[in-house]
């Protein structure tokens, strides 16, 4: 008898404020997502250095635009300046959330838009450690979340956990994110492979606020445990609300890239 | 006196001309690329005009591009050295074209470029641009094409409208040169048209996306850029004379882009040019990503190319199967490498190709080609190639 009221006693807590593991992680995802909507859109210069298990460097710029999407992925169009030889290419997509994402190139030297297959999430976004999902917009949706441990990254208090792909073709079994607490941004992120083997790490730097409202990093460099190669990713020139509309995330806007 | 007057003022108006293309040139930017080519035939040639073994040759395609508001000025000259083939020597201005952009139409005025189409093996639909044979036995390259083009983007699609006036003959290969038919086919084109090359020629085209499925339907009228080749006695004997008919063409290409497949779909109805014909290519492309573990990607392609005027046709492309493979490596060099091979179901002639390029450093290219004919019978339009195998590299250097 006594032993039931302590059994109840003890239970009576937990049912009434304990979260699930999951129902946390969803949380942070949540509360992550709440806090960047409504930053409309967004344009910003990229500097990609690869590095190969040698040392060898490598250098890609290029133009980034994107624009949100309310109840859905985010358009983004990205220009090619570098290397040369790609000059003037341009990338768009349509990101969904769990449907596949609508993505098409242009070619300048054919003057030719091609649409492309979006089973490519998993592969190499120009020949670096990024791969294609990595840099698509984080749908709250598009995972499922498990809260793991806080953890402190560099004196800066972070939730530490897990996400899992809901779509198709990712090349990951999950992600360990480990998000500020302060800016509810990623400081790091650890990708296991589809063997669920650590494949690689990246880590964000240089957060600065935008607007009074949206953090964005300086850098994100990603490292690939397996080939030892990485690729550090430099962002400069962000610009909000710059009025970039669905006319500027359009195939004719591709041809006219530039 | 007033000669002098208006000379004072032709040459301010020329000083004023001069100083806003120099301010202009140095506002905008140059970039584009030098290329030096070097070509192997290991088969002799068939007509003994027609250079033997190795050939160089040295190209250059600078552009320059300038952007205000909503205004843009592209300038794309084009450059090609030939030590044999004096046809293939030759300068083109590739673009020289002004584009105005506002909300939701554009307006290019000038020399300009533009593709249709969806099909890798043949484009059928594509006829804005001449092509420029001589550079490249695939077509894929195409002369400027003086144009003024207006584009009006809507919920309902993109429309464009084409005023051409002005035509580009097709480049054809010089008696030295190969890749030719024989006897080579002569400078002296006939047109349908009194206004032969001033003809001016429309063209429009709908192009919208529903989902996964991108459709475009164009119609052109005007001078075919594709000629018949008439052979006529003359003095000299045999010669071959181009004729360029004027044409109507309807044109649709559809592709479906359903995950990993692409279906494609390409159909053209022509009517002017000798008998109305149909013609079309439908095929797919399917990507493997990721194989073996690693980064790269292998796509498969497969067409069906078809022309209901069979062995009339003008092309070697009747009755044909094109069968194709793509490995991209994904590597910071951007390694990729191209099978086809072109054959006719009929006649059993064969097309093969393999084209593989990568980059070097920041700023270098090379490309290989081997591209390699056997004709299965004399009636077979490939015939007067089959002994045009060849090997080509080129090594860029792209600024």
């Amino acid at each position: 008898m006594n032993k039931l009221i302590l059994i109840i006693m003890c239970l009576l807590p937990l049912g009434v404020t304990a979260q699930t593991a999951e129902e946390k992680g969803l949380e942070i995802a949540v509360e992550a997502d709440k806090r960047d909507a409504g930053f409309g859109d967004l344009s910003s210069l990229l500097t990609m250095t690869l590095k190969n298990a040698n040392g060898d460097t490598s250098i890609r710029k290029m133009r980034s635009k994107t624009l949100e999407v309310q109840g859905d992925g985010d358009k983004g169009l990205t220009i090619f300046d570098k290397p040369a030889d790609v000059k003037g290419t341009a990338f768009l997509s349509f990101t969904h959330i769990l449907e596949a994402d609508d993505q098409w190139l242009y070619l300048p030297a054919l003057k030719r838009v091609k649409r492309i297959s979006s089973k490519n999430k998993s592969g190499p976004f120009m020949g670096s450690e990024f791969a294609f999902e990595d840099l698509a917009s984080r749908e709250v949706e598009k995972y499922n979340y498990l809260y793991l441990k806080d953890d402190v990254i560099e004196g800066e208090e972070a939730f530490v956990f897990e996400a899992r792909p809901n779509y198709k073709y990712s090349g990951y079994t999950r992600s360990v994110i480990w998000m500020s607490k302060r800016i509810y941004q990623p400081l790091k992120i650890e990708f296991y492979d589809r063997k669920n083997v650590l494949l690689k790490t990246m880590v964000a730097g240089g957060y600065q606020q935008y607007l009074g409202k949206y953090w964005r990093p300086a850098t994100m460099n990603m490292v690939n445990h397996q080939t030892k190669k990485e690729t550090l990713l430099e962002f400069s020139d962000y610009q909000f609300q710059t009025g970039l509309s669905e006319r500027d995330f359009s195939k004719a806007s591709l041809k006219r890239a530039k | 006196m007033h000669a002098r007057k208006s000379q004072n003022i032709l040459s301010l108006i020329l000083l004023s001309i001069m100083s806003l293309v120099c301010s202009i040139t140095l506002a905008g930017e140059w970039s584009g690329y030098l290329a030096a080519e070097y070509s192997f035939f290991p088969q002799s040639a068939l007509n003994a005009e027609q250079f033997e073994g190795g050939s160089a040759s040295f190209s250059a395609e600078p552009e320059f591009y300038h952007s205000w508001e909503d205004d843009s000025l592209t300038f794309v000259p084009f450059i090609r050295w030939d030590e044999h083939d004096a046809k293939r020597s030759h300068v083109d201005i590739r673009e020289l074209i002004w584009m105005r952009a506002v909300d939701d139409w554009e307006l290019r005025v000038g020399v300009g470029k533009v593709f249709w189409g969806v099909a890798e093996s043949q484009h059928l639909v594509d006829i804005i641009n001449q092509t420029d044979l001589v550079e490249n036995i695939d077509g894929e390259d195409k002369l400027g094409q003086p144009m003024i083009n207006f584009t009006l983007l809507k919920d309902w699609g993109a429309i464009d409208f084409f005023v051409l006036p002005g035509f580009r003959e097709r480049t054809f290969p010089g008696k030295d040169g190969r890749f030719r038919s024989n006897p080579a086919i002569d400078d002296h084109a006939i047109y349908q048209s009194a206004a032969k090359n001033k003809h001016v020629d429309y063209a429009i085209r709908w192009s919208q996306t529903f989902d996964d499925w991108d459709v475009g339907v164009s119609h052109f009228y005007g001078t075919s850029r594709e000629p018949r080749i008439i052979p006529t006695p003359t003095a000299q004997g045999l010669t071959l004379l181009p004729f360029y008919d004027i044409i109507n063409q309807t044109g649709i290409d559809i592709q479906a882009t359903l995950d990993e497949w692409l279906w494609k779909f390409e159909l053209i109805h022509r009517s002017g040019q000798a008998d109305t014909y149909n013609a079309f290519t439908l095929g797919f492309e399917y990507t493997f990503v990721g194989v073996f573990d690693s980064a790269a990607d292998v796509g498969v392609i497969a067409e069906y190319l078809y022309d209901d005027r069979g062995s009339n046709a003008t092309t070697a492309f009747d009755n044909d199967l094109f069968l194709g493979g793509r490995l991209a490596m994904n590597d910071a060099a951007s390694s990729e490498v191209l099978l086809g091979v072109i054959n006719d179901v009929n006649n059993n002639a064969r097309f093969y190709n393999i084209e593989a390029s990568r980059r070097f450093g920041a700023s270098w290219v090379l490309r290989a080609e081997v591209r390699i004919i056997s004709a299965g019978s004399s009636v077979d339009p490939l015939t007067s190639l089959r002994h045009d195998d060849i090997v080509q590299f080129e090594l860029a250097r792209h600024f």
